[in-house]
Formats: C-alpha cells, sequence, structure tokens
C-alpha cells in the first residue's frame, strides 16, 4: 500500500487503522537497512519453520476423515472459503436484481399495485460467520464494560463495598463458560418469551455468557487501578474539597486509565475465546457454529476448514487486541508511555 | 488571646503501627498572626510534614487541635491551600486547567466564566507562567511545575498559605528566583505562609519567624527564632549583613545541637516552650 492510498483512508473511519500504518511506514523508513531486515526476515523465517514443520507433522498422522491438512491444504480451503462467499454474493445480488425488475414491470403494468420485497435467505457463508460473532462479541463486551467500569470504580474508592464483592467477584470470575451456559440457557428460555422477539434466544444465551465471564477482569483491574491512586492527587481533591464526581472525573478515571484499558484488553480477550464456545453449544451463529457444523459434517476437507477458522479465530482476536491498543492510545493523556 | 488568627495548641499525633501506637508529635504549640511569614525546620523525619498535614486538615490530632480565626480546623479545605513537596499537578491537565480546577472550585458561585478566566491567567502571570499555561506538566521543568502548583495554591486566595520543602527539588538558581518570586507575591498579597524548609539561607531570608523543631520521635517546638531584618530584603545584599549571619548562625547552632542531643528533648523542653507562648514572648534561646 502506498503512502498516497493512506492518506486516502485519512478521511474515512479507516483513520486509526490509517494512522497506524502510516506510524508504521515512517519508523520503517528511519530504520537502517539492516535494521530492517533482521525486523522483517526474522519473524518471517520463523514462520516458514513454522509451516514446515507442521506440514511435516501433519503428513505423519491419519485420521478418520484422511491425513491432517497440512498447510497447502488449508490455503487451498481458505480460497475455495472465499469462492463460495463470492458466489453467495453474487447470488443475492442477481436475486435482487430479479426482484427489482419485476417488481419494475408490475408497477409499469399497474401504477398501484403492491409490490413485495422478499429478503434474501442463502445460508451465511464463511465470512458472514466471522461478521456475526464480531457483532455478539462486540455487544457483550460493551454491556460487561458497562457494568465492570462503574462496579471497579466504586468498589475502587470504597473499601467498604471492596469487602463486601470481593468474595463474588473471587467465586465467579473462574468459573467456566460450560458451567454458565446451561443456566443461562434455562433462565434465558424461561424469561424471554415474546411473540416476536428481536433477538433470537441462542443469540442471548451465547451473548449472555460472554457477558458473565468477561465482566470480571476489568472490574477487577479497575478496582485495582483505583484503588492505587497516588495519594498526593487524593489529597489535592480534600483541599480543594472536589465534589464526588469532580472527583471521579478529573482524578480518578484519568489515573486508573492504564488499569482499566488492561482490564478490558483481557476481558475482550476472554470474551471472544468463550464465544466460540458459546456458540458451539447454543448453536448461535458464528464462528463456534461453524466450526461445530465442519466437526458434524465431516467430509474429507472439514478438518482443513476447521483449521482456517482456528487462524481466522486467532487472527481476529489479535485485530481486537490491537484495536483496544488503539483505543487506549486515543484516550490516554500520557502520550510518551510505552503501550504494547 | 482569643483574637488570634491561626493557633495550634497542644498538638499531639499518634500513628497506630503494628507495634503499638507511634507517637509523632507531643505538645505543639504555635500561634500565627495574620499575614506572618513562619517558616519550620528539623531534620528529617521529625514530624514537619505531620504539622502541616495536621493544618491542612488532612490528618486529625490525637489531642489537641487547630484554630483558625475561632473556628476549629476538622476537615481539609481551600482556605488552607497546600503546596505539596512534588508540585501535585494533575498530569493530565494544562497548567491552565490545573488551576481552573482550584478556581472553579473556589468561585463557582462568585465569578462568572470570564472572570474565573481571567483570575487564572492571573495567577499565571504571577508567578511568570504565562507563556506556558497550555502545557502539559511532563512539558515543563520542575521549577516551572512548582511555579504552576504555587499559581494554583494563591488562586484560591487561601487565608494560610502551606508548603512543603516547595524548593526542595530545585536546582540553587532557580530555587533563588522562586524565593525572589515568592518574598514579593506575598509582599503583595499578605498572606499568611507556613513553609518546611531543609534550607537555612532560605527560611532566614523569608521568615518572619523560624520554628526549629526537635528530632522525633514526639517532636515538639524547640525553638522559635525571631527574624527582624527589614523588608524587603535583597539576598545579595544581606549576604554580608552581620544580623543575618548572626540569625544563620543560631539556627545552624540548633539543628547541630539537637542532632548530637536527641535525648534533653523531652518533657523539660516543651514545657518550656509552653510557657514561653503563654507569656506571649519568644526566647531566641531556651535552655
Ligand atoms: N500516616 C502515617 N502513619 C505512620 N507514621 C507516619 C505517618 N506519617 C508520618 N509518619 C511518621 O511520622 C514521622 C514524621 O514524618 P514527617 O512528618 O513526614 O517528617 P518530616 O516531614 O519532618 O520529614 C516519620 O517517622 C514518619 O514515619
Ligand atoms: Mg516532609
Amino acid at each position: 500500500m502506498t503512502t498516497d492510498t493512506l492518506k486516502l483512508l485519512g478521511t474515512t473511519p479507516l483513520q486509526w487503522l490509517a494512522n497506524g500504518l502510516m506510524s508504521m511506514l515512517d519508523k520503517i523508513q528511519g530504520i537502517n537497512p539492516q535494521e530492517l531486515i533482521r525486523s522483517i526476515a526474522i519473524p518471517v523465517i520463523a514462520f516458514v519453520l513454522f509451516l514446515v514443520i507442521w506440514g511435516a507433522a501433519a503428513s505423519q498422522v491419519d485420521t478418520s476423515l484422511g491425513k491432517v491438512p497440512g498447510p497447502a491444504k488449508v490455503w487451498e480451503q481458505t480460497m475455495v472459503l472465499v469462492d463460495e462467499h463470492n458466489n453467495e454474493r453474487s447470488r443475492e445480488k442477481r436475486f435482487y436484481e430479479r426482484q427489482e425488475k419485476r417488481n419494475a414491470k408490475k408497477l409499469a403494468a399497474d401504477p398501484d399495485a403492491i409490490v413485495k420485497i422478499r429478503p434474501y435467505t442463502g445460508s451465511p457463508t464463511f465470512f458472514d460467520q466471522i461478521w456475526t460473532s464480531l457483532i455478539t462479541v462486540a455487544s457483550s463486551f460493551l454491556i460487561a464494560s458497562l457494568f465492570a467500569i462503574p462496579i471497579g470504580i466504586i468498589c475502587g474508592l470504597s473499601p467498604i463495598l471492596y469487602k463486601a464483592l470481593n468474595p463474588l467477584i473471587q467465586i465467579f470470575k473462574p468459573v467456566s463458560p460450560l458451567a454458565w451456559l446451561p443456566i443461562v440457557t434455562i433462565i434465558v428460555s424461561a424469561v424471554y418469551v415474546s411473540k416476536d422477539p428481536i433477538f433470537s434466544k441462542s443469540y442471548l444465551t451465547s451473548a449472555i455468557t460472554v457477558t458473565l465471564c468477561c465482566i470480571w477482569p476489568t472490574i477487577i483491574n479497575t478496582t485495582v487501578g483505583v484503588s492505587n491512586i497516588s495519594k498526593d492527587l487524593l489529597n489535592v481533591s480534600q483541599v480543594l474539597r472536589l465534589g464526588w464526581w469532580t472527583k471521579v472525573f478529573k482524578i480518578v478515571i484519568p489515573s486508573s486509565i492504564p488499569m482499566m484499558f488492561a482490564g478490558l484488553r483481557v476481558s475482550l480477550g476472554i470474551g471472544w475465546m468463550v464465544l466460540i464456545a458459546a456458540e458451539m453449544l447454543a448453536q448461535n451463529p458464528g464462528l463456534g457454529k461453524f466450526v461445530w457444523d465442519e466437526f458434524q459434517n465431516g467430509s474429507s476437507n472439514s478438518l482443513a476448514r476447521i483449521m482456517v477458522a482456528v487462524f481466522a479465530i486467532g487472527f481476529v482476536g489479535f485485530m481486537l487486541d490491537r484495536l483496544m491498543l488503539m483505543l487506549q492510545k486515543k484516550v490516554s493523556w500520557d502520550k510518551s508511555a510505552v503501550l504494547r | 488571646m482569643s483574637n488570634e488568627h491561626l493557633m495550634l495548641s497542644q498538638v499531639s499525633i499518634e500513628f497506630p503501627t503494628p507495634s503499638g501506637p507511634f507517637k509523632v508529635l507531643d505538645n505543639v504549640n504555635l500561634n500565627i498572626k495574620e499575614g506572618e511569614f513562619v517558616s519550620l525546620i528539623g531534620h528529617s523525619g521529625c514530624g514537619k510534614s505531620t504539622v502541616l498535614n495536621i493544618v491542612a486538615g488532612l490528618y486529625e490530632a490525637t489531642t489537641g487541635g487547630v484554630i483558625l480565626d475561632g473556628k476549629e480546623v476538622t476537615e481539609p479545605g481551600p482556605e488552607r491551600a497546600v503546596v505539596f513537596q512534588n508540585h501535585s499537578l494533575l498530569p493530565w491537565l494544562t497548567a491552565y486547567e490545573n488551576v481552573e480546577l482550584a478556581v472553579k472550585q473556589v468561585f463557582k458561585k462568585t465569578k462568572s466564566k470570564a472572570e474565573m478566566d481571567e483570575w487564572v491567567k492571573h495567577n499565571l502571570e504571577l508567578v511568570h507562567m504565562s507563556h506556558a499555561m497550555h502545557k502539559r506538566p511532563d512539558e515543563i521543568s520542575g521549577g516551572m511545575k512548582q511555579r504552576v502548583g504555587i499559581a494554583r495554591a494563591l488562586a484560591m486566595e487561601p487565608k494560610v498559605l502551606l508548603m512543603d520543602e516547595p524548593f526542595g527539588a530545585l536546582d540553587a538558581l532557580t530555587r533563588a528566583h522562586m524565593q525572589d518570586s515568592l518574598i514579593e507575591i506575598q509582599a503583595r498579597l499578605n498572606n499568611t505562609v507556613i513553609m518546611i524548609t531543609h534550607d537555612v539561607d532560605e527560611a532566614v531570608l523569608l521568615s518572619d519567624r523560624i520554628v526549629m523543631m526537635t528530632n522525633g520521635p514526639a517532636a515538639t517546638i524547640g525553638d522559635i527564632l525571631k527574624v527582624e531584618l527589614p523588608r524587603p530584603r535583597n539576598r545579595v545584599a544581606l549576604a554580608d549583613d552581620a544580623q543575618y549571619n548572626h540569625y544563620r548562625a543560631e539556627v545552624l547552632k540548633f539543628l547541630y545541637e539537637r542532632q548530637h542531643r536527641p535525648e534533653d528533648k523531652t518533657e523539660k523542653k516543651s514545657e518550656a516552650d509552653v510557657t514561653s507562648i503563654a507569656k506571649g514572648k519568644i526566647n531566641v534561646k531556651a535552655a
């Protein structure tokens, strides 16, 4: 990608990403060639080595679905998944074109005719599933954070509330999503009864399970961050007689932002990890369901397709963490701090 | 003595420690007049900051108490502004915003937005920080940070300005500049000031009285030295002044002797001080 296209991107919502890439380019241009070779060559060599070892090891293992796929097979399946996605999209496009034409004809014949617009109902592709998973994890994470940050701030400020809530937090923190899921499923089926539901039950079940699992690190880290605010700054707040809200917004939140973000990043990581399991078991659309369906399907390509999903899950998780890092850089006051 | 401005009477404080209560201050008595500049001097760890924190309302005396203009001090408040040892500016706010936070807090009801803006700028001007008012603490030098800390305290229009080693971390030249600014500001505003310092010259140059504390634990006021040098004081002219050098020597002698004879600072000593204060007369050299 050239610097020009990056500049173009700068005017879109992709600004952050572009800025990140720009600063990376700047850094690369500033580095001496030897350093550049080293910083690129070493990871590349390591990756190639990994592929070689994987390929060699995979060919040794026979399974009921044939040999364990090596890198080449997985790459091939990646391309197949891309093709499937493109085909599905063009089919969808043609469907809508046909519908439009039909309706236009109808209207031309009789301007008062009632035209039907039906949505396209194809099966979701791999990339649709990624998108669905992203939406689910984003909503769960958002809700978890909306609860976790205020709870963390209050626990950090009040030793009494901390003593009261800490045992509960410590007990619920290590609970596996697999243990939450049955409870959540049953409660959702009992409570969420609506003729015209906005959300499907499986969506609610997996989203709530993810929320329950990823809320704790943010609570704990925020609490620690808030309770470690410098005594001097709290003295300042006392001498100025700052009100509770002013204190929270001017002193407490800014000084605990680093810890808060450390917690948010762990939470999002856990949320993404848990989501896959929750989708599998709740049969909610998403990457987890994709993996499960492939597993049930058991064709000769299934293993390779699951491996594509594994890489996709890893890559998306990594990107989510980078996104949080960018957000942290955006909101943190200490621009000189090294964040990684 | 009911018309006293600031009165510390029989202030003692104990801190709870795992090995029982630890008495830091014992029977500290001090009366300060309005507009007076008092320095606290004493060895490290004797309890100077503790005295200041009690006056600020950040610590509560175990026995005795502090009375400011007839009202007992029970909590911190902007009428007793503190300049902290390490400036304690909020690192995420600019110099302007740091001062503004204090101004908004104190003058929310009495000043309009424009007046508050004016007042923030005026106080930054007072400490010669107008040029860097939109910089954050990590973008300015130590001396500049301390100036902003002083501007923040002054902007609250405090009855009493409490300063804990305000220039301790600065190099000699910057410190001299800051002392000169402080002399100038205090002459203009006539604040009551209590300043902790380690620096004998600084104490003599700035103070009306120098309060010398005995070593801890259970520290108290060992002696009070009245500095009767005419104002305005000029550091260069004073360097050869016999009276100035006499005061310096007094303080040094106190510090030197206390360090070597910490055990005779017990009850006898504090009694002597109570009586000398009760009589409204301060001995230059007790015992
Ligand atoms: N909050 C506290 N808890 C326990 N001990 C304290 C506390 N604050 C101060 N001290 C003790 O009181 C003594 C005096 O401290 P301080 O007033 O900071 O000394 P100075 O400012 O004269 O150097 C020290 O021995 C210190 O350990
Ligand atoms: Mg101190």
